[in-house]
Formats: structure tokens, sequence, C-alpha cells
């Protein structure tokens, strides 16, 4: 079995990459939101290479002796850091989208959710469905108008 | 059965098509298919009576073990007759009932018989699974036909309440199936109810509320008569014979297993009971003829489940016989009530007179079906209730209910052919309040509703309904030996007998008291009347369901409004805390630490982490934008340290490229957002922050420290070296995996970047994939890139040859010409403000920069066994476009890019997509390597592995994701500010939101 004793160094800076990211994460601000979760991501990263396995000689074929760091760890970070390019400029774009509408990059609180918490607080109906509601009528009056297209033969 | 199955979904899906070429005609054609069936299940007859009636089995999902079996057993037999006798009559009676002209007769036609179909399949299936699924087939076409006048409100409202109650009813009737089957250990109806599991109270409670809800028992009894709002034959055959006894025939199946349970007894006598008694009276007070006989549907549903649930033999026999006598009397009755509607145009009993007159051959029908209704002898109606009575001989609570209920039978049974047909003095005119026309003698000659002549054909049916009613009731004995095989199945009471005459019995008087009671009832109506409605009553179940409904919309507004707070920090914070508590706590009590730490593998790591943590420290507390950027940057080279440290020599090209990136897109986009992060001040979520931050960072650290020892097996990347060698054909085992072993995931990935890269474009260009391509030749000679700022030093600055004078915002160059081209160092380089060139920066660039596209050429061939690939080549390809683009502005980013990011993007896809195509096509697995070893002239020798093309798939996307960030966030934002075309001040949203609302 390889070596897997845990190396400190590396897991407090997990430990402090995820703490500081988080602190942002929770802000209004979307370029902090995105800075946190950059730091996020990287004591991620991080986190999947420490529990890979301890370090070693590059998993290229033919680079030495002794031995190697797991490789398939190291594959899916690649493709992580990469796809943390793509949302990061993602993530730019809707703050430069919100600057254009707002001149701000606050993430707002959502509007529909608030009106509909604000009608419930005042017990007040979001919509109205009036094939639902309606006491007016009784089964009767309903019945004395509901007529089949029935075919009524001669006189 | 499955070729019966199949001929009824082959005339519901050729259905419209006969309507269409055929006019109401196709009902002709189409009663073939459920006639078809009672055909067929004549023919078993004898089969059927000797117990070896047809099963058959098809394996549908053997994973599920769900099965396609169905079984024909005298229950069956008999349920299948009437569905497919009844349905044939019907749709005889359609042909002739609707106009030519009656709009959605084709989707009528079709759902029609699709119910038909599904009726079929809910009676024969022996598997619960498929029962349960006949039975929403049958739930949602209902639904359909009740609401096939889909303009009426009224019909709308009806079908949704029948839905809504029946679907409620089938999903519990669902959870007692699967208790059921599972403490069975089958779905086999027939195993189940051969060897009944015991104990399942709970599962006979959610069967029986499927039952009662389709059966229409109390206390869901409304949608009943609402649904009435579907056309009348829809009525005369879901609403009476069929639909609503599907309820009768779960009870029914599962009886002879369960009704010894004092749970399911409770229920079907207080509820059967109930709702007979309920629905008479109900019935009493109607005006609307088909009213009248819904409530009477409900009252007798109440008896029949009653019946065939109290689980005695002599009772389950007369059930069973009063379910045959319902489905013909009350089928029969709703077609006549569907004749006097079409003569007349009216079903109300006070504005009918004189129509058993004009039409004698209806009334007649009528008078045959509402005399087995009331019990009259020698009618089928009859025939069915003395054995109920003789059965219920030593329960006389119940016998008075049955009784009583009866009674209420009889007065609103000849209430209603009275209303229907009878000539009164006392009818006024349409219009008139009932109040004054009740026993008004001044109204006497008033006109009552005028009628007309329907055709003949729609009473033939009824007729022949009517007449059955009575001739099975002369053949008491063939009934009784057809239906005791079923009554045989229960386990206890002594075997019931149907008798036409047995003679002066306790029971005979009873019927006769029953008779008398109920004409006397019928003879005083108008009282009863007067006194019905006189007597309070509280809110009707009709009335108590829309509270209900009205009620649990709030409920789902108040849980919503505290859920769905809006606010994206209390989200994730949930979110977090949950990770926290989740994780958290089995770290702390079921796992065990490590044996023993490494301080570090290389010193150099302490280095490189204590910049990371600083820097990741000093971003919390920055409150410029740019310096958090820049502090983030030194973040992440740190970490391209640590990859490199651990033996990650392909994560740290990656990352080192990628924050370069990161970086350059970041200042695109902080050019316009304001400098300073704005103020929070709320410190005490600060500190709520703080603390959730530092929870989560103790948890994964925590997880850091565990996860390692945590390993119990050896990592599946242990052959990976042999194999990235071998089938790969390369030695950079991370290369390998990325574009062979995992290569699906790549290619999942990649498509990421291809919808993130198109995110980005379609959020800043809005209404178009993204924007033109600027070339050098485009370029506005009167406003240069990134002008606009003042420029001190343009005094300084020597005039150029041709252009105006001091003009700070001009263009430097002049009119290109092909001497002033050969001295730009970079094409576009002359359309930049003057004040933003550097001859130094293009120097370089000009020098770089196809250095650059040779090292990420290098990179990507290299790859395969060396660091490198296509990402880190993509990366560099993109840095070498940004430098030109930072160097000369969005027209260099022109002329070194002339393409446009979607088609790169595309192609990429397309090759990565492509090579496992060629793969599979080459007789491989999907995306799996092939390696040619060719020998060239002049080149040598050349090891060609088709993954290369796959990693060249990768190298395109991530080219189109930098250019498309490049094309949107650098240059189309370039565009914007100078034309002056970004939406600036607070009114901005708003027109933004007109312009959306004229498109």
């Amino acid at each position: 079995m390889i070596d897997m004793s845990p190396n400190l160094v590396l897991v407090v800076t997990i430990g402090v990459l995820f703490a500081a990211g988080v602190y942002l994460l929770l802000e209004r601000s979307l370029s902090r939101v995105l800075i946190g979760v950059i730091l996020v991501g990287n004591g991620a990263n991080l986190l999947f290479l420490v529990a890979g396995g301890a370090a070693g000689r590059p998993p290229i074929v033919g680079s030495g002796q002794g031995p190697m760091s797991d490789p398939l760890p190291q594959a899916m970070v690649l493709t992580a850091i990469v796809i943390t390019l793509g949302m990061t400029a993602f993530l730019l774009a809707l703050a430069y989208r919100s600057w254009q509408l707002n001149r701000h990059d606050e993430v707002q609180d959502d509007v529909e959710d608030r009106r509909i918490a604000r009608l419930a607080g005042r017990d007040e109906r979001a919509t109205t469905d009036s094939d639902t509601e309606g006491f007016g009528e009784s089964l009767d009056d309903e019945a004395a108008e509901a007529r089949d297209e029935a075919d009524r033969g001669s006189a | 059965m499955l070729l019966l199955l199949t001929v009824q979904v082959i005339a519901a899906l050729v259905a419209p098509v006969l309507v269409r070429l055929m006019g109401r005609k196709a009902f002709w054609v189409l009663a073939l298919a459920p006639a078809s069936a009672a055909v067929w299940a004549l023919s078993w007859t004898s089969a059927v009576q000797r117990g070896d009636g047809p099963t058959e089995s098809v394996e549908w999902i053997p994973s599920l073990g769900i099965e396609l079996t169905f079984r024909l057993d005298t229950l069956s037999w008999f349920m299948t007759l009437i569905v497919g006798g009844v349905g044939a009559l019907v749709l005889v009676y359609c042909s002739a009932y609707f106009t030519t002209t009656a709009s959605g007769l084709a989707r009528f036609a079709a759902v029609f018989v699709a119910f038909e179909g599904a009726m079929l399949g809910l009676v024969t299936a022996d598997d619960m699974l498929m029962l349960f699924v006949f039975w929403e087939l049958t739930t949602v076409t209902s639904y359909l036909l009740i609401g096939h006048y889909a303009e009426r409100k009224a019909s709308r409202r009806a079908a949704m309440q029948a839905i809504v109650i029946t679907t409620a009813g089938g999903l519990a009737m669902l959870v007692g199936i699967l208790l059921l089957g599972e403490a069975a250990g089958t779905y086999r109806l027939s195993e189940v109810i051969a060897r009944p599991p015991p104990g399942m109270t709970v599962a006979i409670v959610c069967l029986l509320a499927g039952a009662i809800t389709k059966s229409a028992l109390i206390p869901f009894h409304f949608w009943l008569p609402a649904a009435m709002a579907a056309p009348t034959p829809v009525s005369a055959y879901l609403h009476a014979a069929a639909m609503v006894k599907a309820g009768v025939y779960l009870v029914a199946r599962f009886a002879p297993a369960y009704s010894s349970d004092p749970t399911w007894h409770g229920i079907v006598v207080v509820l059967g009971c109930g709702t007979m008694l309920l629905g008479g009276y109900r019935a009493l007070r109607q005006h609307d003829l088909k009213l009248v006989l819904a409530f009477g549907t409900v009252s007798q549903l109440g008896l029949i489940i009653l019946l065939v649930g109290l689980g005695t033999r002599a009772a389950a026999l007369a059930g069973l016989a009063l379910l045959g006598a319902h489905a013909m009397f009350k089928a029969a009755l709703f077609l006549v009530v569907g004749v006097v509607d079409a003569a007349t145009g009216t079903r109300d009993l006070r504005r009918l007179s004189g129509v058993g007159r004009t039409l004698p051959l209806t009334a007649l029908a009528g008078a045959l079906a509402t005399a087995s209704m009331i019990g009259l002898i020698p009618f089928a109606g009859y025939v069915a209730k003395e054995s109920a009575l003789e059965s219920l001989h030593d329960d006389p609570v119940t016998l008075t209910a049955v009784a009583v209920g009866s009674v209420l039978t009889v007065a609103y049974g000849l209430r209603l052919w009275w209303g229907a047909f009878a000539t009164k003095r006392a009818v006024a005119p349409a219009g008139v309040d009932t109040d004054t026309s009740l026993g008004d003698a001044a109204h006497a000659d008033a006109d009552p509703a005028p009628i007309t002549h329907p055709s003949l054909l729609l009473v033939w049916p009824a007729m022949i309904l009517g007449v059955l009613g009575l001739a099975v009731a002369l053949l008491p004995q063939l009934g009784e030996h057809l239906l005791l095989p079923y009554a045989d199945t229960y386990p206890s009471g002594e075997a019931g007998h149907l008798v036409l005459w047995a003679g002066i019995t306790p029971t005979f008087l009873l019927t006769l008291a029953i008779l008398f009671s109920g004409a006397l009832l019928f003879v005083v109506r108008d009282r009863v009347e007067r006194w019905q409605s006189d007597l309070y009553h509280g809110p009707d179940a009709d009335r108590l369901y829309r509270r209900f409904m009205r009620r649990l919309d709030d409920v789902a507004a108040d849980v919503t409004a505290v859920t769905q707070r809006g606010s994206l920090p209390i989200y994730l914070g949930l979110i977090l805390v949950v990770f926290v508590l989740a994780v958290g706590g089995p770290l702390l009590t079921q796992t065990t630490l490590a044996r023993h730490y490494i301080p570090w593998d290389d010193p150099a790591q302490v280095v490189f982490a204590a910049a990371a943590i600083a820097s990741a420290l000093l971003v919390t507390r920055a409150r410029r934008r740019l310096k958090a950027v820049i502090l983030l940057g030194v973040g992440g080279y740190a970490m391209a340290g640590l990859y490199l440290l651990h033996g990650a020599p392909d994560l740290a090209l990656t990352q080192v490229l990628v924050e370069t990136v990161t970086l350059v897109v970041f200042v695109l986009v902080l050019r316009r957002l304001p400098p300073y992060f704005s103020d929070r001040p709320l410190v005490a979520s600060r500190w709520l922050r703080l603390a959730l931050g530092l929870a989560v960072g103790l948890v994964v650290a925590g997880v850091a420290l565990v996860a390692p020892g945590a390993r119990t097996h050896l990592p599946v990347s242990a052959d990976f070296a042999d194999e990235a060698v071998t089938w790969g054909g390369g030695k950079n085992i991370v290369n390998v995996t990325l574009v062979d072993i995992r290569a699906w995931d790549t290619m999942g990935e990649i498509s990421v970047l291809l919808v993130a890269a198109t995110g980005v474009a379609s959020l800043v260009f809005l209404s178009r994939r993204t924007g033109a391509i600027f070339r050098a030749q485009d370029a506005q000679r009167d406003r240069a890139v990134w002008g606009g700022s003042s420029d001190p030093m343009a005094a300084l600055r020597l005039p150029a040859a041709g252009s105006t004078q001091g003009d700070a915002s001009g263009i430097s160059g002049s009119v290109p010409s092909s001497q002033a081209r050969g001295r730009e160092w970079l094409q576009a380089g002359r359309t930049l403000a003057p004040q933003r060139r550097s001859v130094i920066f293009e120097v370089v660039v000009r020098l770089l920069f196809h250095t650059m596209i040779v090292y990420s050429v290098f990179l990507l061939f290299s790859g395969h066994n060396a660091p490198g690939g296509g990402f880190a080549a993509g990366l560099v390809t993109g840095i070498a476009l940004i430098v030109r683009y930072l160097a000369g502005g969005r027209y260099e980013l022109g002329e070194a890019a002339p393409v446009q990011a979607g088609l790169l993007l595309g192609v990429g896809l397309f090759l990565s997509a492509g090579v496992g195509v060629v793969a599979l096509v080459a007789g491989g697995s999907v995306l799996e390597s092939w390696i040619w070893d060719l020998h060239l002239p002049v080149v040598g020798d050349l090891h060609l592995v088709t993954s290369l093309f796959f990693d060249l798939g990768v190298y395109l996307v991530v080219v189109g994701l930098v250019l498309d960030i490049l094309r949107s966030l650098g240059a189309e934002i370039d565009r914007r500010a100078e034309t002056g075309e970004d939406p600036v001040g607070a009114g901005a949203s708003e027109r933004i939101a007109a312009s959306k609302a004229d498109a």
C-alpha cells in the first residue's frame, strides 16, 4: 500500500482556503462571491491531491525512480482548473450585466420570491383561479347550463 | 387478451381519422371494439365457469418484476361483459346523439375508446402494478371526457375535481399495492389473494382509499354529481356502468382475502351504508334529471360496495348481481335522459311535461329501467335486492340501513320517471320561479318545453338494456350458476341464491313495505323537497373540498415564503450549515485519525503554502477590487508551486496559464465596476459569515486529515501507467487519462466550457451569439480605440503626417499605404489612441506572438509524452491572443484571429466526438485510441495516435473560450464605451425592460 500519511502543511492550507472562500461566498457583491468561489475551488483541488495520496515523482512513464503521484486526481483537477476559468468568465459576464442594468454588482434578493413572501405574510393570494373558486353557482344552476351538442331530431 | 387490448388501442388511434372520414357514423365502426371484448368474454363462458379461464403473461420490466399478466376469472369475465356490452351500446347511441357538426367529436371518440380499453385492461390485469397503471389510465381518460366541453368553466372544474380526488386515492392505492406486494413477495394478484399476507391493516386502508375515491363513496362522493358536466353518453358509460365500478371491482377483488379484517369491515359497512343513505336523500331534492341519477348512482354504489365487501358468500352473490343490474338500468336511464334532453332541450323536471305521450317508446325503456332500479318484480333489480336483503337477515342494523336506502331509491326512482315523462298539470314556462309554480293552478295551461322527435336509434340501446334487465331476472338460476364461482371464493358464509319467487317470506314482505313506503314518499315529494331545503345543512362536501384546496394553496404559499427567501447568502448559508453538520458530525464520531503525520513532503511547500494562506487572508480584507484580484492571482501562482512540488507538473502548468487568463478577464470587467467593494454595514452578519467560514474550513481540514487514511482499496489508477503506454500510446499518464482512459469525462468538461463561453457571449451580446470580427481596415478613423481620456502628453508627440493636428482622440496613423504598413509593428496598432500605444510592447508582442503559437503547438503534440496537452496548448494560444489584444486593441485581435469563436468551439467539440465515432466505426469502443506507426520519408517515423485529434478538439475549445471572452468582455465592451452605447444611469433597467416588452 502506498504511503498515506497526511501532509500537515497542505491540510492547513486547505482549511484556510475554504474558510476564506466561504467567508467571501456569503457576501452580496458578485465579484467577492466569485473570488470566494475561486478560493474554495483552489482548496478543493488541493484536497483532491491530498486525498489521492502522498507526493511523488510526476506521473510520466520513465521520469525517474521512486513512487509516482496518483495521476487520476490530477486529471480531474486539471479539468476543474480550466472549468473554473470558464465559470469565472461567466460570472464576470453576469457582473458586467448587473452593472449595465443596476450600476453595481450586488446580488439582489429574488423579486418574485419576495413578492410571494410579502403576499403570504398578508394572507393575500398570488393568483386567483376562477375555475376552482367562486362559490356562487349551485350544482343545479351549473347543470341547467350544461348542454350537450345533441341532435334534436325532427319536430 | 393482449391481442384484445391491442385492438382497443388501435381503435382508439384510428378513431380520429375515422370520425373525420365518416362523421358520426364512425361510432358504428368503433362500437365493434368493445363488442369484440364482450363476444370474446362470452366465448370463454364455459371455460371460466369451470375455473380454467385464459391467462397470459409477457415480461415487461423483468428487473422490476413487472409483467403484463392477464387472467379471466368469473369476476373479470363479468366485468368484461359489462364494459364491452354497455360500451358498444353507448357508442352506437353516440352515432345518433351528437349533431353532425358537434365540436371535438374526433377527440371524444378516441378518448372514449381509449377509456374502454383501459377499463378492459383494469378488470383483466393479474399484476397489481398493471392494475394500477390501467387504473390511472381510466382516471386520465375520464378527466378528458368530463372536461370534453373545455370552454365551460363547470366542465373544467368538474374534470379537475375528479382527477384530483381519484388520483389522490390512486396514489394511496399504489402505496397499498406496494406494501402488499412486498409483504407477499409477488405482485401477481391471484397469488396475493390466494395467500394473503396477514396483518396488512395499513395496506387495506390504502387500497380502500383508492376504491372509495374512484367509486364516489362519502366523503368523496361529490365529484360524481359535478362530473355530470360531461356529455350524457359519458355519464351513462363512465359514471354508471364502467369507471365508478372500478372501485367496486377492487373491493370485490380483495374482499375474499381481507373482508374478515375488522378495519376493512368497519370502513365498508359505515361508508357503504352512509353513502347509500346520503345519495338517496340528496337525489330526492334534485331538479336536474342527470343529477337525480348521479346521486342515485352514489347511493347504489354505496350499497354494492357494502354487499361485495361484507365478506359473506350470499352478500357477495347479491352484490355481483346488483352490479350487473345496476350497470344495465343506470346506463339505460342515462341514455333515456339523454333522449329527453335532446327532444326538449332541458333536463329540468319542473319544465318537462307530456314527454311520455310524445315519445312512448322512450318512456317504455325508461319505465323498464326504473322498474329494475326500484326493485319491482320481475326485474333484475328485484332479484338482486331480494337476495341482498336475504343475505343481511342476521344483521339488523345494516339491514335497516339498506331498507331505508331502498325506500329512498323507490322514491327518487318514481320521481325520476314521473319528472321525465309524466304530463303535469302545473308546469310553468321557463324562467318562472319554482316556488310559485309548484301546485299553482294559475299556470296549469302554461307551455311546457317544446318536444321534438330525436332519432329512434337513441331509444334502442336503452330498450335493449331494459329488456335485458327483465330477461335475466326471468332466468335467475342461470345468473346464479354463472356468478357462483366468484361467491365461492369467499371464505365464510353460506351460499346465497338468486331466485325470482321464493314464496311469501319475511324478505318479500319487507320488499313490499319498501315499495309502499317509497311510493308514499314519492306522493308527498313536494313536502319532502320543501322540508329538505328548509332543513339547515352545513357546508356540503363540495364546498369543504374547495375550502380545503384553497387552504392548501395558502399553506403552499406560506411554505414557499418561509423556505424561498430569495436571498443567495441565506441559501448558501443553509447548504453550508447542512454540510458542516452532516460531514462534521460523522467526522468527529466515526473516524479515527491517521497514525502518523508528516509536516511536509518538501520544505519548499511551506513557502508556497504560506503565500497561498497569506493571499487568501488578505483577499478577505481587501476593499479595493483590483487589490483583491491581484492577491487572488498571487495565491493562484502559489497553488501552481504546490502542485509542482506534489508531483503534478501538468497541473502546475495549467494553473499558471489559467491564473494569467483569469487575471486578464477580471481586469477587463473590473474596468466597468466601481473600484471599491460596496460597504456592508451589517457587522453582525460578518461575524456570522466568519463563524461559518471557520466551521467549514475546520470540517474540510478534518476531511483532508482523515481521507488519505480512509482508503481501503488500491487506487484505480494503479494500472494506469501500463494502460497508458499499451493502449493509449503515451507516456504522460495524466494526458492519456484525459484523452483516452477517461475521455468521456473530458468530453463532458469541454462541453461545459462551450456552454460557459456561449453564456459569456450571450450575456454581453444579449440578442446575438456574437458580434462582428473587427478587422483593421474597418476601423473608423474618427474614433480611436481606448481614446476618450485626456492626453497630457499629446503636445510632446510628433503629429503624424496626414492626421489632424493636436486631435487627442484622433487616429495618429495615416491612410494605410503599403509604405506605412511596412513600418507598423502591429497591423492594427494605428487604430489605437496615440496615448495608448507603446512601441516597446508592440515590438515585444510582434516578436513573441508567433513563438508562443509555435510553443503551443509543441505543447499540443508533446502532451502525450511530456507535460502539456490540449488544455495547456489552448491556454498558451489564448494568452498569445490576449497579448495581441492588449497591445493592439480589438482590431488587432481581429487580425490575430479572424474567426468566430463559435466556429472554434463547434469544430473542437465535433473533432473530439468525431474521434470517438471513428473508433466505433473502426470496430473498437467509443473513444478508444488507435495507434499508427508510419514511416514517412524525410520526417522519419511518425507515431500517430487518434487521441491526438481528441486533444486537438480540446485545444480548439479552449482557444474558443478565450476568444469568446476577449470578443465579448474585451472588444465589445471597448466598442460600447467608445460609442456611448452602454446604458448609463438609474433608468437603464426600465429602458431595457421596456425594449423587451416591445419585442
